[in-house]
């Protein structure tokens, strides 16, 4: 077999003292082949990207590498001295990361953080180094490469700041690129085109790609081959075929069973729909911002354009859009944490779009909202117990009789009646979320919208909480608007999905429905950029 | 950009249109009013005198009219007068504050330069021992009461070394001219400029100090990092010239505020400026007086604001292009 480019051999890296485990990176071994794209997979806090960034020396200050070693071009990486480092990276080594929002520096024009690889390492001269700026922006697809490159990174969407970031990274045609999470942070046909950029380039380039995901869907978009990562240790490696298809270790088998499904979802044909709960009408909202006291002129965004849907008892609606399509919007609407400028939104008969005060504090009953982001969404001075609470007392329920009630919600999450005298920090991100779900039940809502609910959860994680709602719903007798925008997720909990682009509905109807036979253009790009797709039809077919 | 800070300016005017009336109803509030001062000065409180004082300021119209000869003035431009002082407002504005401003601007540069300077060295050194030093010191000067400071400045290096003037802003009787009266302006100002100057200074240095850390987390410095620069560019790059924007403004709305900021100073020293002028003017009800001093701090709040705001447009890209 052909030499590989970069070999890592035992490598430890030793974890601050008081972290729940003592190596972030355990033993761990692997080796990198001229050519190839290997996946490093795994959970958040596997370790999947520690080893990646002690081959570019760029691991956070506390945490080092204590044994083992990194190979490169014949020479142990951990052995460097700085500047012998600081002429690899960049050069030999390049790196691309998650967020193309933040790295990139806001004050700097595009060219001139491109022409800046160059001039790190001496080469060219000033003039030469924004011709090649132009040159690279033009090879990884950005349109209108020199009016990017006197651009300002805000300027650019996410998905032309991860295409900078590429530019970046090729500049000095390294042997090896580094990709940590580099299209988590962007919507699926974003994703989809910057996968295929990334795999054309390498095969262009010739270059080794090792490329650090979350996301079994990539994994089956890109890799060659696989490694699975759990608690700082590599569980399994093989071909990307091989891994998906043939997993050996449980782990990757619980993590692969845990991805939704695209074939899950409601049954092919469609229930019938029991009485609407929840009937929306003409729904419009427009953000102005700027145009301050006087004279300046307003920017004004139609998030939502006459959104009308409907809602049956027990039934589950996905609203699902990429980013900026108004997805959040009509969630925050139809819950009145924003005013809808026109529309009615009639909740079990009643015209919540118009309600104020005293009648509109009654009916916020009838209608819980369930946030994103776990770790933001719960008060961190507050006590569990409070915060589920806090509801109900609001709403005059006796203090002892909303604590006792906290206890039964939190039995009914799955978590310990214990917790109600803890702080949300003390819980990890699933659990959050389980508490923001009693949070939510506490009111004896009868429709629930959970925005994004799970997006910030491993997948496994994810698949619990999936479950929990699913069967809450049940029992309850919950109605559920499931606003997401990724595609596997709706397909494996709705039962119904409206797709939404630009603030309108572009297509709404039964899940299967929309999935096995979209009409609408925009649903079918959305659906085919699906990462992994191609291979699960595949398998099933 | 021309557009931009006319738009401004016209904001800035009727602001302090509403500050200026504001200002002018609560200092009617307040009990007694010029006449009343004077004439009791004067030993001769009875009610005949003090009528005709107030008919000769005009205190005797209703206060809507007194308002709105107010403004008609200051829209021409004229601040009114004081009786007491018997000058032009704008005269005697006008004859503090050059003094006010010269000791404000060379303390908020001092304070600026070395607040930003020793917040670059912490944060450089973060955790370390010259990070506590430089930190503690800085919160010395600002914990220390900025008169007893002043008092001590002088004790040691006037009264004890006789290295500096203590007071005053400039030689009385030595009529210096040109280049001689600079310096001797100057040397008169090394003392408060500085007291003051290094009072303020935590402030730059706690944001500066902050600010760098926070920013050398982000993900761009990481990215700068990968490429392969120096520390030292990406330090000054990548990191510095972010971490700026909350320094500039704060700064701006520091700046602001000096004009009225320095009273204690001013007084200590014996500096002839605005602060001690407002500070006669609220002992004597000069309402005149005092409304154009207010007059005077507004519009320079205003107008650093709007500095700040042209300045950031240069600095921030997101706000010049937006």
């Amino acid at each position: 077999m052909r030499e590989p480019v970069l070999r890592i051999k035992n490598l430890k890296i030793a974890l601050p003292a008081g972290a729940d485990r003592d190596f972030a990176v355990d033993e761990v071994s692997y080796d990198l082949y001229p050519g190839e794209i290997l996946c490093i997979v795994g959970e958040s806090g596997s370790g999947k990207s520690m080893s990646a960034n002690a081959a570019m020396g760029l691991l956070p200050d506390l945490v080092r590498p204590v044994a083992g070693e990194i190979l490169f071009d014949g020479k142990d990486i951990l052995k460097l001295t700085e500047d012998e480092m600081m002429d690899l990276r960049g050069r030999r080594i390049a790196m691309i990361f998650q967020e193309p929002m933040s790295a990139l520096n806001p004050l700097m024009r595009v060219e001139d953080q491109i022409a800046e690889v160059f001039e790190a390492h001496d080469l060219l001269t000033p003039r030469d180094r924004r011709r090649r700026a132009i040159e690279l922006l033009t090879e990884v697809g950005i349109p209108d490469p020199e009016k990017a490159a006197r651009a300002y990174p805000f300027q650019l969407s996410g998905g032309q700041r991860q295409r900078v970031m590429i530019a970046m990274a090729l500049a000095l045609e390294p042997k090896i690129l580094i990709a940590d999470e580099p299209t988590t942070a962007l919507d699926v046909t974003t994703q989809a085109q910057i996968l295929e950029l990334i795999r054309d380039l390498q095969e262009r380039h010739g270059m080794a790609v090792m490329f650090i995901t979350h996301d079994f869907g990539v994994v089956a978009e890109i890799a060659d081959r696989v490694a699975v990562m759990q608690y700082g240790k590599i569980v399994e490696t093989g071909t990307a075929d091989e891994v998906l298809d043939h997993p050996q270790h449980p782990y990757t088998q619980k993590l692969i069973a845990a991805i939704p499904k695209l074939a899950a979802g409601a049954a092919p044909e469609e229930p019938a729909r029991k009485a609407p709960i929840l009937e929306v009408e003409g729904l419009n909202k427009t953000y102005v911002t700027g145009g301050g006291l006087l004279f300046s002129k307003p920017r004004v965004v139609h998030a939502v354009n006459d959104v009308s849907l409907s809602l049956a008892e027990g039934e589950t609606l996905g609203i699902v859009g990429e980013s900026g399509s108004g997805k959040s919007s009509v969630g925050r609407c139809l819950v009145r944490l924003m005013d809808p400028d026109s529309g009615t939104v009639k909740l079990a008969g009643q015209d919540m779009a118009h309600l104020s005060g005293e009648a509109l504090r009654e009916a916020r009953k009838s209608i819980q909202m369930i946030f994103q982001d776990p770790y933001a969404s719960l008060n961190p001075r507050a006590k569990v117990g409070r915060i589920i609470a806090e509801g109900p007392m609001a709403h005059g329920v006796p203090r002892a009789e909303a604590y006792s009630r906290a206890v039964k919600l939190l039995d009914l999450v799955d978590l310990d009646a214990l917790a109600i005298d803890r702080y949300p920090h003390e819980f990890s991100g699933g659990q959050r979320q389980r508490i923001g779900i009693a949070r939510a039940l506490a009111l004896e809502p009868r429709v629930i919208i959970a925005d994004e609910a799970v997006s910030a959860l491993d997948v496994s994680i994810q698949a619990q909480v999936l479950d929990l709602l699913a069967e809450l719903k049940d029992r309850l007798n919950l109605a559920l608007i499931f606003i997401t925008h990724d595609l596997r997720v709706a397909a494996q909990i709705c039962d119904r999905i409206a797709v939404m682009q630009k603030g309108r509905i572009v297509e709404m109807g039964p899940a299967r429905a929309i999935f096995d036979n979209p009409q609408n253009a925009y649903t079918r790009t959305l659906i085919e950029a699906i990462p992994g797709r191609e291979k699960e039809l595949a398998a099933a077919g | 950009m021309l557009r931009f800070i006319l738009m401004r300016l016209g904001k800035a005017a009727v602001i302090l249109i509403a500050i200026m009336t504001l200002n002018f109803f609560l200092i009617h509030a307040a009990p007694g009013d010029p006449a009343a001062v004077m004439a009791g000065e004067a030993g001769a409180a009875d009610a005949k005198f003090i009528a005709q004082l107030r008919e000769q300021f005009g205190l005797d119209k209703p206060l809507l009219t007194q308002l709105g000869i107010y403004l008609k003035g200051v829209l021409q431009f004229d601040l009114g007068f004081s009786y007491r002082q018997q000058m032009p407002v704008a005269q005697l504005i006008l004859d503090r504050l050059p003094a006010t401003l010269l000791l404000t601007m060379t303390a908020f540069v001092i304070s600026l330069v070395l607040g930003t300077f020793a917040g670059v060295l912490a944060s450089a050194r973060v955790g370390k021992w010259s990070d506590t030093a430089i930190s503690s010191l800085a919160l010395l000067f600002y914990a220390t009461p900025l008169y007893w400071a002043a008092l001590m400045a002088v004790l040691v290096f006037s009264v004890y070394f006789n290295w500096l003037p203590g007071f005053g802003y400039e030689t009385v009787g030595a009529n210096h001219t040109g280049l001689a009266r600079l310096l001797d302006i100057g040397r008169h100002l090394i003392l408060p400029a500085t007291t003051l100057g290094l009072f303020f200074m935590a402030v730059y240095m706690r944001m500066t100090r902050a600010s760098m850390l926070e920013v050398s987390q982000l993900d761009f410095v990481k990215t700068a990092r990968a490429k392969g620069l120096k520390r030292s560019i990406i330090q000054r790059r990548h990191i510095f010239r972010n971490a700026m924007l909350p320094v500039v403004t704060l700064a701006g709305l520091q700046a602001g505020q000096l004009v009225g900021g320095a009273v204690l100073t001013e007084t200590v020293f014996a500096w002839p400026g605005i602060g001690r002028l407002m500070f006669e003017a609220l002992a004597q009800r000069d309402y005149n007086l005092l409304l154009g001093v207010f007059f005077v701090s507004a519009a320079m709040v205003l107008l650093f604001n709007l500095i700040t705001d042209i300045l950031y447009r240069f600095v921030d890209p997101r706000i010049r292009v937006a």
